[in-house]
């Protein structure tokens, strides 16, 4: 079969060969770019599903569907100028005829190709190694094969463990690990050189990235080699060159990956030494009308592993073929990576191993704080100028990698001990030369950034739409913003289009005015009607500061739906159900009643981070029944529903624990019912240890207590999430009334002065002279507010009321919990759930007005 | 003419459709100003919206990102002075007077057609 491609005149035909994540990037680029459509394109591909993000492939054992980690394409799906053929490789190319063969005898013609083609997983030549049961992680269909065999071995009733080895401790060697641990495996790792990760990081940091791993319940070892793999009845045994023998149900080799230039080669293009399509600066490969982009190019000789710098290469490309003169530049050719692997921050970017001549390493190593950072510095000049930074390795906690990374090449504008130590100097954006690079997955610099602010991108988000910055990782978004100040760009404080306040503004405004209501609000400082932003942060601060219950009155109207039903609205339109627990500590009896509820509601049950139970699945009409019998045992809210504290966690203490020195768990229980129901800018969390083993995880909290011999260490600004943050020591070895104040004072100049959902740590950072402010404020009264914040924190105990009883006292408000008003009794159709290990959960992909799968209770 | 409130049957009329009768779902005083509450119309959901201002509307409940009748439970407001409500799921934008989504112009919900009468609110049937 022939198809010749219909092209009008003027009108050249692009094929791509391979439709992975660099494939597809020059295809939307060059579509984005090409306004006068002179590129007809197909994109012949290997694998049979659309293009996705390769990067994120492990999500997909996390529950992230084929749909998530799909690559936007749905212009290019319509595009006419667009033609995909799927599942058909490439088997031949015939650059003389300039024509392409794939393996369902297709062929096609064309004035340009690309090869985008990636790699493939190596697998070391050993015995056994096309054992069923063996397996490669490279592309959803891999993982699709192992979850499956995962799942087979896990069924089996044989006694002993389900295990599985992994070949190769690398990064893909740990992710897939991690993989097969939530596939019900426990993973072996088995590693070549003598410690993990050996291209990011060094020695010492790979010793405890290695300690840190199998603290998470995978086992390492290093040193070794794979030799063999036999069957064993049903099961595999894998051979190690110490002698050692493991059994294995999975066998998952992630030893490296080799450019797929197989098509290349055999049609007698010249590759690289250690294999890729050969090409030079242009991504041109000797054939003036064939191109090599991505992990299957060998760009002036060396292949990358890495997605950045494939995109690069698409976009160079796609210039190329429009008639530019776009040159990869070496800064784009960046390798650096950080990653969060297994819950293990780790980052490793520029000359990690030091192998500049002359090159000096500053390192911080504190194992018992789990983190280990180094830099590598060429050594001063001998005419005094700073140290240039080369390189560096950060394991446990690579926070500083945003800050850090950009400087490379550039003086340090601080002392390299204080640049990776604890509480030491923050770098700022204004000593970055114009080549540093800001974001490095899309390899954007200073300078880019700059010029785009000069042309008009005056906020985050037109920055991130003209150059890219920020749009993969989000880690370099903290970066832009600086920039953009730096640059003099006056960032709107504005809440929304209603208020040209901020919400600290507004809080002084309400507080200082008087102002008791939205709408008296709205009439003398906003404009129209409102909307969902500065609704719910009005509501907030009219609740801060104790305007009676929140659902009262005009009140009601502004709450999110969480605070409208005083409950956690979920995917199906359900709701979940949080009682207090404070502190942690319930009494038999009071698990029994919340058992209890769980049963008779037919609600999924879970135990949550917090210390405390989430009763899931709750419809609206439900609620009511449920608070009746949960406020009857002693019950109140648990506020989870609200932008206020949310629990105090806690050790047993002194009351229990042979190491305990106070007794936390009393602390925990005061701290709680004295902050509950405070609302506030972000959720809050607390924790309480009884000593410096640290049980309760405080410093990942808010505020964090930890007990001393003397009394207590207060420390503010952790939290878990997206961006993980140790909570810093603000004052320590106080006693606890004095405890108490501090955390009131904390807590009221936070709800006063913090941004709509910024969290203590972001806030803190913001304010000038950060922690070290905080401390003069709220410690040494240095603006002379304490007294008030004292009087506010009164005002808030001694007006606290459960929101629960409140509504269950109303009659008008209990009327409001239904989901039809003209069917009290009917519950939603849309609302159905599924089995799922005991318990009832969503049904997944909601069909609109289905019918019920299985009727709900 | 009015008809009886259980209408296994009834069809809410879309917006600009001809009505043929009006069902009565609830008071207007049951709708709190500047909040939502949803009505089940014969097998349609649909969320009913009461103005600061008196004005009423009515949209579709389902929430057309997620599949779930949430819409009577967003927070109302305007964007450029257009009246709206947001999908208290993901926040998308909705306009209350015809249902276009103001976030995604391929995503639109039904707009119904709805009254108050003597006190009541009534929705359009087809
Ligand atoms: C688990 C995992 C985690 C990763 N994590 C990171 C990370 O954190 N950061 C990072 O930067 N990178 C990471 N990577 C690497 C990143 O995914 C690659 O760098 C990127 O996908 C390279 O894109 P590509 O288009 O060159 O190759 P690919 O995405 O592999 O695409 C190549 C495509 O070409 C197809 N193909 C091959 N031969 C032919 C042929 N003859 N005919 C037609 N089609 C063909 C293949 O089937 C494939 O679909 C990770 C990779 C994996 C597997």
């Amino acid at each position: 079969m022939t198809e010749q491609s219909v092209t009008q005149q003027g009108v050249n035909h692009l094929v791509v060969v391979g439709n992975g994540m660099v494939g597809h990037r020059l295809v939307s680029t060059l579509r984005a770019r090409d306004g006068d459509g002179t590129w007809q394109i197909t994109v012949l591909g290997e694998e049979s599903r659309p293009a996705y993000d390769r990067v994120a492939l492990s999500s997909y054992v996390d529950g992230a569907s084929e749909q998530d980690l799909r690559l936007d394409d749905a212009g290019l799906q319509d595009d006419p100028l667009v033609t995909h053929h799927l599942g058909d490789a490439v088997v031949e190319v015939d650059p003389g005829g300039r024509r392409v063969t794939t393996a369902s005898g297709r062929t096609l013609g064309y004035d340009a190709l690309v090869f985008a083609t990636g790699s493939y997983a190596f697998v070391p030549p050993v015995t056994g190694r096309e054992l069923p049961g063996c397996f490669v992680y490279r592309t959803l269909d891999d993982l699709d094969a192992i979850t499956e065999a995962a799942a087979a071995a896990v069924a089996t009733t044989a006694p002993g463990r389900r295990s599985a080895v992994v070949v190769g401790g690398g990064l893909l060697g740990l992710e897939a690990a991690r993989a097969l641990r939530l596939l019900g495996l426990s993973p072996q790792v088995v590693e070549v050189a003598p410690w993990l990760m050996p291209v990011q990081v060094d020695a010492r940091g790979g010793a405890l990235l290695h300690r840190l791993v199998s603290e998470q319940g995978i086992a390492v070892r290093t040193g070794v080699s794979l030799t063999g793999i036999v069957r064993d009845r049903d099961r595999l045994v894998a051979t190690l060159s110490d002698g050692v023998e493991l059994d294995a149900d999975v066998v998952v080799f992630a030893a490296g990956i080799r450019a797929a230039d197989g098509p290349a080669r055999a049609c007698g293009l010249p590759v690289g030494p250690r294999g890729g399509v050969l090409v030079d600066d242009r991504c041109r490969t000797a054939d003036e009308h064939v191109w090599a982009i991505g992990e299957c190019a060998a760009l002036e000789g060396r292949t990358y592993g890495l997605v950045a710098p494939g995109y690069a290469m698409a976009e160079v490309v796609a210039d190329r073929l429009l008639g530019g003169s776009a040159r990869m530049r070496p800064e784009q050719l960046d390798t650096s990576t950080r990653l969060k692997l297994l819950g293990v921050d780790v980052a490793g970017f520029g000359d990690a191993h030091a192998a500049t001549e002359g090159a000096l390493e500053v390192v911080v190593d504190d194992p018992v704080a789990g983190t280990y950072a180094k830099l590598v510095v060429a050594p001063p000049s001998s005419t005094g100028d700073a140290s240039t930074l080369l390189g560096g390795v950060l394991v446990g906690d690579a926070s500083r990698y945003g800050a850090l990374r950009p400087l490379m090449g550039a003086p340090l504008p601080a002392d390299p001990v204080a640049l990776i130590s604890t509480g030491g100097a923050e770098p700022d954006a204004s000593a970055l030369p114009d080549s540093a690079q800001i974001c490095s997955c899309n390899a954007v610099t200073k300078g880019d950034l700059c010029a785009a602010i000069d042309g008009g991108a005056h906020d985050v988000p037109a920055l991130k739409a003209c150059t890219r910055a920020g749009t993969t990782c989000g880690s370099c978004v903290p970066a832009l913003t600086r920039i953009l100040q730096q640059q003099g760009v006056e960032l709107s404080t504005a809440l929304c289009a209603h208020f040209d306040h901020s919400r600290a503004e507004l809080f002084e405004i309400v507080a200082g005015a008087g102002i008791t209501s939205f709408s008296a609000l709205l009439s003398r400082y906003g404009r129209g009607r409102g909307c969902e932003v500065c609704k719910p942060v009005v509501a907030s601060i009219l609740a801060s500061l104790g305007t009676g219950h929140v659902l009262d009155g005009e009140q009601a109207s502004l709450q999110d739906t969480n605070d409208h039903f005083l409950a956690n609205l979920q995917r199906n339109g359900t709701y979940s159900v949080v009682p207090r627990i404070a502190g942690g500590e319930v009494t038999p009896a009071g698990l029994i009643v919340i058992g209890e509820v769980a049963r008779d509601f037919g609600l999924y049950t879970k135990i949550t981070g917090g210390q405390r139970i989430d009763l899931f699945g709750a419809r609206v009409d439900d609620l009511p029944a449920i608070w009746r019998r949960l406020v009857d045992a002693g019950f109140e809210s648990g506020h989870a529903y609200g932008k206020s504290l949310r629990t105090v966690k806690s050790c047993v203490g002194s009351a229990w624990c042979r190491y305990g020195v106070q007794d936390s768990v009393a602390m925990a229980v005061e701290l709680e019912l004295r902050y509950r129901g405070l609302r506030s800018p972000h959720k809050l969390k607390s924790g309480v240890s009884g000593c410096a083993r640290e049980c309760a995880e405080a410093r990942s909290k808010d505020f964090g207590v930890i007990a001393t011999e003397q009394g207590w260490n207060l420390y503010v600004g952790g939290n878990g999430g997206f961006t993980p943050r140790h909570a810093e020591l603000l004052v320590s070895d106080v006693d606890s009334a004095t405890l108490i104040r501090t955390i009131d004072r904390f807590l009221m100049f936070y709800i006063r002065t913090a941004d709509r959902l910024q969290r203590t740590a972001p806030w803190i950072e913001s304010l000038d002279g950060g922690l070290d402010h905080l401390r003069s404020v709220i410690v040494d009264d240095a603006l002379g507010i304490c007294a008030d914040l004292d009087a506010a924190m009164q005002r808030h105990v001694g007006s606290y009321a459960d929101e629960w009883a409140g509504v269950l006292d109303d009659p008008e408000k209990l009327s409001r919990f239904v989901s039809f008003v003209n069917a009290p009794d009917a519950p939603d159709p849309t609302i159905r759930f599924v089995p799922e290990r005991g318990q009832a959960i969503p049904a997944p992909a909601p069909v609109l007005l289905g019918v019920p799968e299985v009727s709900a209770r | 003419m009015t008809t009886r409130l259980d209408t296994p049957t009834a069809v809410p009329a879309r917006a600009g459709e001809a009505v043929s009768c009006w069902l009565t779902v609830c008071t207007v005083e049951r709708l709190l100003p500047g909040r939502g509450a949803a009505a089940l119309v014969g097998g349609t959901q649909v969320a009913l919206f009461r103005l600061a201002d008196g004005a009423l509307h009515a949209l579709g409940n389902i929430d057309p990102f997620t599949g779930a009748g949430v819409v009577s439970r967003g927070l109302v407001g305007d964007r450029d002075g257009e009246p709206t409500v947001a999908s208290p799921l993901h926040k998308q934008v909705f306009a209350l007077r015809d249902g276009r989504c103001l976030d995604d112009p391929d995503v639109r919900l039904p707009a119904f057609t709805v009254r108050a009468v003597g006190g009541d609110v009534q929705v359009g049937l087809r």
